[in-house]
């Protein structure tokens, strides 16, 4: 298998090198793609390569755990060092991939920043996304922050202690997990949004107005429709002092946290001309355009996997739900077989003393259904569509959670009707629908 | 050093020392125990990192909060009653502790 391209690349290198499976991105998606592969029986070499100096980490704690210091980085860990060693991964820390060379039987060599070179029989792109970028004046002053790797949140945990104001910008789920974490920790944060509601489309309407109300009767200053004109520093300053709305308001922040969204890694899909479109277009079975090279997770746009969704329908899901279940479905491709995806997507965030729990996917509703149980702090939606349940967003109610995702994992259904009275449990009411 | 035994669904044991203060869930994690997928890491979101408390264990365990009580409901494996998210478990000095993990976590 690619011989001819495998003797050119030992020419190049000057210490050779095992080949075998490179996977790009040593995150949620590439460290879930070794594990997988090797519970499969896969026993070439791999290379689990990234461009961050940490060993593979979670994110989903920086936002919250983390920032709050209420855990060390130590647990944020994926593997023991010696794990991969005893699988045979040699996991590659700090080396930024520029630019591949690939054969048409899916072998090549990647060629680092840093001069490295690395051959490989198979590619595997796990490169997720980054943060994306706000141009507003003043956006290269010191203390504008983003959240997107542990860099970032170090950077931002340096400078908390001497910050009294925090301007967070975007009210989707990383800015006001973000937000809420630095209200814990004494901080006076405003969140500004752009949009007319929270969250953007990941939740429905309901679920984005409890947040809001909830978010502000525990303090929190959030504006709507609010968006900054310029960032400003002090006097001769370098690092940011406020943030001046369009209005003429200005906000004291010695902290701006932009929290966006973020745009997926696909540089390196475009240079191999891969199709690229809001991600590296992958199928069923993650396999992108030139049928050899697999892409997962946060970088991957891929039939939507929900059963019953419309024919022909694309998404890119950005969870670690749904990079472990990717992973999976790449896994089998690599080792010849072909799954699909399995399981119901799934995910979580936790803001303040709100514990959301969504399970599936709320596209293409036409109902939806409250259950709220204000004694107890529950507060739930599930979402029909032609009288099937197909998503819910759960608060503090995790039987809830668990009822809605085991049903639909089942293919069952939990009439509406029935539904919306918070006293009856649902998972009494599921049907095989 | 505490030590956990963890025992899979075919009564294979892996037996891991772990560290004070890391959950049961962590140490199983970092060291590729299967039958523990801790989707969530450990932020009880999940219900992934289910594990059974040989009896005579179960006493030496913090008490359960309500949110760990309501997730064990919707575990893959039902659960009975010395069920437990062992993300919740920490490892205390000389603890030496015996889990069954369920067949399945998903
Ligand atoms: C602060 C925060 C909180 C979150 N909270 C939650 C949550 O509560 N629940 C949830 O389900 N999800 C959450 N997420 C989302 C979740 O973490 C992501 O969906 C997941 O990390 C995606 O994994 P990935 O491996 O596909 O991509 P990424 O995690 O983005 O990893 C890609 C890796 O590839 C590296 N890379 C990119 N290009 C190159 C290159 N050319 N050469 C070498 N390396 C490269 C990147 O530096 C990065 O390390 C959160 C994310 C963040 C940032
Ligand atoms: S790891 Fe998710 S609930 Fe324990």
């Amino acid at each position: 298998m690619g011989t001819h391209a495998m003797e050119q690349a030992a020419g190049a290198t000057t210490v050779p090198t095992q080949t075998g499976l490179l996977i790009i991105g040593a995150s949620q998606s590439g460290v879930q793609l070794a594990v997988s592969l090797r519970a499969l029986g896969f026993d070439e070499h791999i290379t689990l390569l990234g461009d961050e100096d940490h060993r593979p980490y979670q994110r989903p704690a920086l936002s919250k755990e983390f920032l709050q210091g209420t855990v060390e980085s130590e647990s944020l860990i994926f593997r023991s060092n010696e794990y991969w060693a005893e699988h045979n991964v040699d996991l590659v820390k700090g080396e930024y991939i520029a630019r591949i060379d690939k054969e048409a039987d899916g072998s090549g060599v990647a060629h680092a920043s840093s001069g490295r070179e690395v051959p490989f029989k198979r590619l595997a792109l796990t490169v997720g996304a980054r943060a994306r970028k706000l141009d507003t004046e003043g956006a290269d002053l010191d203390g504008v922050l983003y959240l997107r790797n542990a860099d970032d949140a170090l950077a931002l945990k340096a400078r908390v202690g001497d910050a009294t104001d925090v301007v967070v910008i975007g009210g989707g789920f990383i800015g006001l997990e973000a937000a809420s974490s630095l209200q814990k920790m004494g901080k006076n944060v405003t969140v500004l949004e752009y949009g007319p509601r929270l969250v953007g489309r990941a939740v429905g309407e309901e679920t984005a107005e409890y947040f809001l109300a909830a978010h502000r009767s525990r303090g929190l200053d959030i504006r709507l429709n609010t968006s900054a004109a310029r960032f400003t520093p002090a006097d001769g300053g370098t690092s940011v002092a406020a943030v001046e709305l369009k209005d003429g308001t200005v906000l004291p922040a010695q902290i701006v946290l932009i929290g966006i969204g973020v745009i997926p890694n696909t540089q390196l899909a475009e240079q191999l001309g891969l199709d690229v479109d809001n991600g590296v277009v992958v199928d069923r079975f993650a396999l992108a355009s030139d049928g050899t090279t697999v892409a997962v997770g946060d970088v991957a746009n891929m039939p939507n996997p929900v059963p019953g969704s419309e024919p022909g329908e694309r998404i890119r899901l950005e969870s670690v739900n749904n990079a472990i279940e990717h992973a999976k479905v790449a896994a089998y491709s690599l080792t010849g077989r072909r799954e699909e995806y399995a399981g119901i997507p799934w995910f979580w965030s936790n803001q303040a003393d709100l514990k959301l729990q969504i399970a599936g996917l709320c596209n293409g509703f036409d109902q939806t259904v409250l259950r709220r149980d204000e004694a107890r702090g529950k507060f739930s939606v599930l979402y029909y569509r032609q009288g099937q349940v197909i998503a819910a967003d759960c608060v503090n109610a995790p039987l809830d959670f668990m009822a809605v995702k085991n049903a639909l994992a089942k293919g069952q259904n939990i009439p509406a009707d029935a539904a919306a009275d918070p006293a009856t449990q649902l998972k009494t009411i599921t049907t095989d629908s | 050093m505490p030590t956990v035994h963890f025992t899979d669904a075919e009564g294979a044991v892996r037996d891991v020392e772990g560290n004070v203060g890391d959950s049961v869930m962590e140490t199983a994690v970092r060291n590729g125990v299967p039958g523990i997928v801790a989707e969530c890491g450990g932020s009880l979101s999940c219900a992934t990192c289910h594990v059974f408390v040989r009896e005579d264990c179960v006493s030496q365990l913090p008490p359960m909060e309500d949110m760990e009580d309501e997730m064990l409901y919707g575990t893959a494996v039902d659960r009975e009653d010395n069920s437990r998210l062992s993300c919740q478990l920490r490892l205390t000095d000389e603890l030496e502790l015996f889990v069954t993990t369920p067949e399945s976590q998903v």
